[in-house]
């Protein structure tokens, strides 16, 4: 109920614009982050299972991350357009 | 005296001492600043990441020291035009029927009247490209030369040209080999100049002096087209094979006829992996330039607040622009791995069913 509220405000305010890129930025980089800390997370794992691999994973790990931040930007690149466009 | 802070500085061994001291100095010292007027970030943030007619340098006190570059052309109306940008600026003054647009659809850029003519005047942009083209060829061709009188016998080279050749012997047995196949020897030569093309030009746009500082890899014309690079090596050199598995695949015939529904799906699929390409280079390195930027603006908006606030905070940007900064080198030099990984992956995918590969299958 408050947050409609204050939703409300900063459409009339600022225009539904902003509001609606602001928000979808802050949702892509949360899926960003939940990808990118799942692949952490396992690197992790393999690492401390077999320590004699841990280059292999972490660049494994580098690349991975790079294609699924390429996903997230996608998204930002969108919301970016969305504000000049 | 700066000797011997830089003395108290080698041997101080506590950092947050160190930090505390600068912060107290930042404070004091920010105190000093004249109050300007307010600072637009936006403004100065896109300034320096888009395109321009002139490359601006530094504006010292009043006077504005920027180098003025040439404007090439040419409009079915009047012609060919070359003249240099200075007739041009402040925007919006006419010379030869063409002025820079200050607002609407072609904001800052050349229009004659409402339309925009024939534009491939030099601009920032490509001035970075070609000081970093250059740079590239000269780095690259002194390496080669080295090599050119001495036997696989002879010693390894050292300093420069050793690491030149690790970081090509790296793409090419890690990267190039395994992704591309057996005729990794034919694309080699493309796969290793979009590594270092990207990497040279990623670099220098993290230097803030000229003639780094442009931003060539954060601009999608420059990535499109190196990603059009990346579609002609894989689909003109796709084998007949290759094309067969998109047009006509082995699934079942419900999917193919009479409605190709997988062959459409392939056919998307061999577009959206070069815009893929694209897009992930040009957000990725514009989105840096970005952070950097305001990260460092942050100082003179914070300046107008007085020396409590714009003291820490300065200390603040400096830190985080460090950090950023150091990032921003990992991400230069995974964004170009990247890019080279992918492409060697889509031509070793396109090159299926060749004699070689057909071993490997």
């Amino acid at each position: 109920m408050l947050l409609s509220a204050i939703l409300i405000q900063a459409a009339a305010s600022i225009g539904l614009v902003k509001v609606g890129a602001a928000i979808s930025a802050a949702i892509a980089v949360i899926g960003a982050a939940y990808g990118i800390g799942k692949i952490g997370s396992k690197a992790m794992e393999s690492i401390a299972r077999q320590p004699e691999a841990a280059s292999d994973i972490r660049t494994s790990m580098i690349i991975i991350g790079a294609l699924v931040e390429g996903a997230a930007l996608f998204a930002i690149v969108i919301c970016f357009l969305t504000l000049v466009l | 005296m700066w000797r011997c802070v830089w003395n108290w500085i080698k041997k101080e061994r506590d950092l947050r001492r160190i930090l505390f001291i600068l912060l107290l100095c930042g404070s004091t010292l920010s105190g000093l600043a004249t109050a300007h007027e307010q600072v637009d970030v936006a403004e100065l943030v896109i300034g320096h990441v888009e395109d321009c007619y002139e490359w601006h340098i530094t504006t010292w006190g009043d006077t504005e020291l920027s180098i003025h570059l040439p404007v090439l052309v040419w409009s079915r109306t009047s012609g060919f035009h070359c003249f240099s940008s200075t007739h041009l600026y402040p925007a919006g003054i006419e010379h030869e029927g063409l002025h820079i647009a200050t607002e609407g659809k072609y904001k800052g850029k050349i229009v004659e009247g409402d339309v925009r003519p024939f534009d491939f005047s030099i601009t920032k942009t490509v001035l970075g490209l070609l000081v970093n083209s250059l740079l590239l060829l000269v780095i690259v061709l002194t390496t080669a030369r080295w090599y050119r009188h001495r036997q696989p016998h002879d010693n390894a080279p050292r300093g420069f040209i050793g690491l030149m050749e690790m970081m090509v012997m790296m793409i090419e047995d890690d990267v190039i080999k395994p992704c591309v196949g057996s005729d990794y020897r034919r694309f080699s030569p493309y796969l290793l100049t979009a590594f270092f093309f990207i990497f040279t030009n990623n670099l220098m746009g993290l230097v803030p002096l000229f003639p780094g500082g442009a931003n060539v890899t954060g601009n999608i014309a420059v990535t499109l087209v190196l990603a059009v690079c990346t579609f002609v090596a894989v689909n003109v050199f796709g084998t007949r094979d290759y094309w067969k598995e998109i047009l006509w695949p082995e699934v079942p015939m419900m999917l193919k006829c009479p409605l190709p529904l997988i062959p459409l799906i392939e056919l998307f699929g061999i577009f959206t992996k070069p815009f893929a390409l694209t897009i992930r280079l040009f957000a990725n390195i514009l989105a840096g330039h970005f952070i950097i930027l305001a990260l460092t603006s942050l100082i003179f908006v914070t300046a107008a607040m007085g020396p409590f606030i714009n003291g820490p905070m300065t200390v603040l940007s400096v830190v985080f622009s460090i950090f950023m900064n150091c990032l921003e080198l990992l991400v230069a030099f995974i964004q170009a791995y990247v890019f080279t990984m992918l492409s060697a992956v889509f031509i070793g995918m396109s090159r299926v069913g060749t004699r070689e590969n057909r071993k490997r299958e």
